[in-house]
């Protein structure tokens, strides 16, 4: 069953059709067909396939698997290891899933500079579904950093008015973070002799100085691209500038690689250090809860909105993955996951709108449920989503992130609940200014509905919204053995810690 | 000691380009002007051929009396330098005739610089180290000054040879006070004496700390890089790419050799020496290159922060220093000729440019050298998976093992600095509208070497082993 490396398929297929849309010629008309038919083509393949990852998935097991290693640098005992577990599979099918969504939304909407615009995607999306299977630290950083090279162009080439300085802010906050964690995997490296990451697990103990510096140098480059207050300035910047796709991409799949990289690295390879600054965590990330739902509520951009949205709903993610029991862990990656699904469709949904009219000013829209029915709904839908609705999938992930938060720290629960509310007040604020009312403006009086092309885009996006929210646990059972053994290994090492710290 | 056949044959790849250089010399004088294609191409092919030379048959030893030592160190760094510079002549052919200085003398003077660097870099005594740099030296600065009707380039020359003597002379003070205390000029003799005791005498640190001046000058180290700037702006371009790659490389084997080599018991000393030039190199060169308008001017800043780094794995003075040094050596040399290739194609209306707002849409007009150039950016600014990247990483490892925990964290945090820079060309390129288009360059050595260059950074980038076990066995010379 693992015989044939099936990750590094979905990982470098992606890359076939940049191969094709590099060599294809012609007038440029059938040049932007070509490329834009080849890269939906090769996503949905991909896709295709990574849905094989889930049926093989053995959900009984914790460890890695579809695990592949081969030698890359040798001289430097670097691996080229690949492998998942219940953490890192569904972001896998979470990026697969999108990047056809994004290149089906930009069918028409992107006009100039086709072939580039795909290409920056599929390797968008080699460099994501790698960063999440990645089991080397080396590998894992050179797939964390290398997003950052199509991102940037995406939001420069195709981004609007202040792109350049959205594109600069995002490189460079991202890549500040980042070579603080680069230090950190060196230090990590060093100690270990390999940069394998099974076998950091395993092995790595490190001395409690050593391991909050390093939590430290990681948390730069996480929190940044979670993103968590105070350094989540450039997202809001970077989604109003990004093309649609962009966004999507952006919130959809980018800032879980921060929630990921907590759980995947921070968290089981420093686990005393964790335990030091969980609360530092938990203070930013109720901050982030109230104050960026705050925020929202008077945003004037749409996108600007969601993008605050975002960061409240990460400081769910982040006050759930360090409460570190079962249900919290399971909620925040369940959270993540819906956020991935519902902002992206968040996100398109503007970008219909952008579509049609050319701005995302909140103040330029109003009345469209009379000439736009179904995107009321679809809109309705997501928005509910969003908030929390039980039977979608946003309540299922907040629900067992308070749970589990609930009977570690009462405190920080109830805070981070008034986040609820507070998203419930900005979501249906944006909701009634934008879809009720009369439809008073000249300019909207002609606006159209969906289209056929439209409706594609969003259909599975609604399906798995409504499949999250009603039947959860084929989304949590597959990650239950690994989140159970992430808590278990964690008290573990805590335990020993502290009894280690007692003895004489 | 014998000066039998042994030490002609180690030296044979510097006594065939010698010849040919003398021979190719005479040619050019009876034939005059017309020679100058054929000298051009002859001496190019020489330095090829010398390259090869190198390795068949591959030799290890001392000669001359223990002047001369060859080993897998200095191969390695031998083998770039010649391949630097032929390129260096290959690519230069366009633009000189374009400024009316084609002329034979040129890629002689290449040659016999590229002579310079070889013995520098095989000199194993204080002498032998002081006559191959200033062959090295002399040559460059008739060439540096070689577009005589321009003011920059005889201003660049001028200056560029009124700081090298001041270098020079300092590298030279240093060397006597080395020989009055350590009483010898070979590098056995001095080691020799550092290790009997004689390193606590400050005679010797003062000597040590002329030495170490007189080279960061020549690798442009801070705070020894004020001529770079201007030297690079003002000399032909085909010249600065001669003087960014081969003669840093060059430069750089040379300050490896003798500190790694006779100091290497002052190791303390020049550790503090070496550990500040790299932090003050990486911080200017990133600080320093934000607002550059010239490319060229922006390309010597780079190269200062370049060096920076590289210094930072000297610094750490274990063999994986060394192997990291190699290491990035190889790279810079690849993506920096690439850069220089595509600064030479840019031309408009037939008029050279060199300014970045000249590169203005360049991914419209010319899609392919815009992809190419935006290879080599994101691989200087060290972003993964490009080469650059494994070469910064593989410093970084070598720093953090040695123990050199602040330099690195200053080291990576000039590294975002600088990769503003880097991304302010790729905007200049991709976001911009363009302005008016570049020349469509026809096909040429330029555009054949910017395309090599980026696809060997593309390979380096996905296999970077083959690289590191050459960087491995070049650290052996040193460590055997």
């Amino acid at each position: 069953m693992s015989s044939w490396p099936i990750l590094s398929l979905i990982t470098f297929l992606p890359l076939v059709g940049v191969f094709f849309c590099l060599v294809v010629n012609g007038p440029k008309e059938a040049v932007d067909r070509n490329c834009r038919s080849a890269a939906l083509l090769t996503s949905v393949v991909t896709f295709l396939i990574s849905l094989l990852l889930w049926a093989r998935f053995d959900a009984t097991k914790a460890g890695f698997q579809f695990e592949e290693k081969l030698d890359w640098v040798p001289a430097l005992n670097i691996g080229y290891h690949m492998g998942i577990d219940g953490i890192s599979l569904f972001f896998v099918l979470l990026a697969t899933l999108l990047t056809p969504i994004c290149i089906l939304s930009a069918w028409d909407a992107v006009r100039v500079r086709v072939k580039e615009y795909m290409i920056a995607f599929l390797v968008l999306e080699t460099f994501m579904v790698g960063m999440f299977s990645a089991l080397d630290l080396a590998l894992f950083y050179v797939f964390f950093e290398g997003v950052l090279i199509p991102m940037f162009l995406i939001i420069g080439v195709w981004g609007g008015e202040r792109r350049v300085y959205a594109a600069f802010k995002f490189f460079l906050y991202t890549l500040l973070g980042s070579v603080l964690m680069l230090l950190a995997i060196i230090a990590i490296y060093w100690q270990l002799g390999t940069s394998d990451i099974p076998t950091a697990m395993e092995k790595l103990s490190l001395p409690f100085t050593w391991q909050c510096w390093l939590f430290l140098a990681f948390f730069a480059s996480f929190a940044v691209k979670m993103p968590m207050w105070p350094v989540h300035t450039w997202l809001p910047d970077a989604h109003v500038e990004a093309p649609t796709a962009g966004s999507v991409m952006l919130a959809g799949v980018l800032l879980k690689m921060g929630g990921y990289g907590f759980l995947r690295l921070s968290i089981p390879l420093l686990p005393e250090a964790t335990q030091y600054f969980a609360p530092m965590i938990f203070g930013l990330s109720v901050v982030a809860v109230i104050y960026t739902s705050l925020v929202a509520l008077v945003q004037e951009d749409m996108k600007k909105l969601i993008a605050y949205s975002s960061v409240a709903h990460m400081g769910l993610v982040t006050i759930g993955a360090f409460i570190l029991n079962m249900q919290s862990v399971q909620g925040s990656m369940f959270q993540m996951l819906s956020h991935g699904i519902v902002s992206a469709a968040l996100f398109l949904c503007v970008g219909v709108l952008y579509d049609r009219m050319h701005t995302h000013e909140i103040a330029v829209f109003g009345g469209l449920v009379h000439r736009m029915p179904r995107y009321a709904f679809v809109f309705m839908f997501f928005t509910l989503a969003s908030i929390g609705l039980p039977g979608l999938s946003g309540f299922v992930g907040e629900f067992l992130v308070l749970l589990g938060t609930f009977k570690v720290n009462t405190w920080v629960a109830f805070l981070a609940a008034t986040g609820m509310f507070l998203g419930a007040a900005y979501a249906l604020w944006l909701y009634r200014k934008i879809i009720f009312g009369e439809l008073t403006k000249e300019s909207l009086k002609a606006i159209l509905d969906m289209n056929r092309r439209e409706v594609v885009v969003f259909l599975p996006l609604v399906l798995l919204a409504l499949w999250m929210g009603i039947y959860p646990n084929s989304f949590l059972d597959p990650m239950a053995p690994t989140i159970d053994k992430l808590v278990g290994d964690y008290q573990a090492a805590i335990k020993l810690a502290h009894t280690a710290s007692l003895a004489p | 000691m014998m000066l039998g056949i042994e030490s002609w044959t180690l030296a044979r790849p510097e006594l065939f380009l010698a010849a040919v250089t003398a021979l190719l010399l005479v040619y050019g004088v009876v034939r005059g002007e017309v020679a100058t294609p054929f000298v051009s191409t002859a001496t190019a092919l020489a330095l090829l051929v010398t390259a090869v030379l190198l390795f068949v048959p591959y030799r290890e030893g001392t000669a001359f009396a223990s002047l001369f030592i060859v080993d897998r160190l200095t191969t390695t760094m031998k083998a770039l330098v010649l391949v630097g510079s032929a390129i260096a002549i290959l690519m230069s052919r366009a633009y000189f005739e374009r400024i009316k200085a084609w002329r034979f003398e040129y890629p002689l003077l290449v040659a016999l610089a590229t002579l310079g660097m070889m013995l520098m870099i095989s000199a194993n005594d204080l002498m032998a180290l002081y006559v191959g740099l200033e062959l090295q030296s002399l040559a460059l600065y008739v060439i540096a000054a070689f577009h005589r009707d321009s003011v920059r380039s005889t201003e660049a020359g001028v200056k560029y040879f009124v700081l090298g003597s001041v270098a020079s002379g300092m590298l030279l003070f240093g060397a006597s006070l080395i020989y009055g205390f350590c009483g010898g000029t070979a590098f056995v003799q001095i080691s020799r004496a550092l290790i009997e005791g004689r390193g606590g005498e400050l005679g010797v640190v003062i000597g040590l700390v002329f030495v170490v001046a007189g080279l960061a000058f020549k690798v442009s180290a801070v705070p020894f890089h004020m001529w770079t700037p201007d030297v690079y702006e003002g000399a032909p371009t085909p010249v600065t790419a001669l003087f960014a790659v081969a003669a840093k490389i060059a430069a750089m084997s040379l300050m490896i050799s003798v500190l790694m080599g006779p100091f290497k018991p002052l190791f303390a000393q020049w550790q503090q020496i070496v550990v500040v030039a790299s932090v003050l190199s990486m911080g200017l060169g990133a600080f320093a290159a934000l607002r550059q308008q010239n490319f060229k001017r922006l390309m010597a800043y780079s190269s200062i922060g370049n060096v920076g780094y590289i210094l930072l794995g000297l610094a750490s003075g274990t063999e994986k220093g060394i192997q990291s040094v190699v290491f990035y050596l190889a790279i810079y040399l690849v993506m920096t000729m690439g850069v220089f290739a595509v600064i030479l194609m840019m031309k408009r209306r037939n008029v050279m440019v060199e300014n970045i707002a000249d590169l203005a849409g360049l991914a419209r007009s010319e899609p392919t050298m815009a992809l190419a150039l935006l290879v080599f950016m994101f691989s200087q600014a060290g972003i993964p998976p490009l080469a650059g990247f494994w070469g910064k990483l593989y410093i970084f490892i070598a720093a953090v093992e040695a123990g050199l925990y602040v330099p690195a964290v200053l080291g990576v945090l000039a590294s975002v600095v600088a990769s503003y820079y880097y991304l302010r060309i790729v905007k200049v390129m991709y976001f911009d509208e363009p302005a008016e288009a570049l020349d469509r360059p026809a096909f040429s050595v330029n555009r054949a070497v910017a395309f090599a260059a980026a696809i060997l950074v593309a390979a380096f980038s996905l296999a970077p082993q083959p690289l590191s076990l050459v960087a491995a066995a070049a650290a052996k010379g040193l460590f055997p």
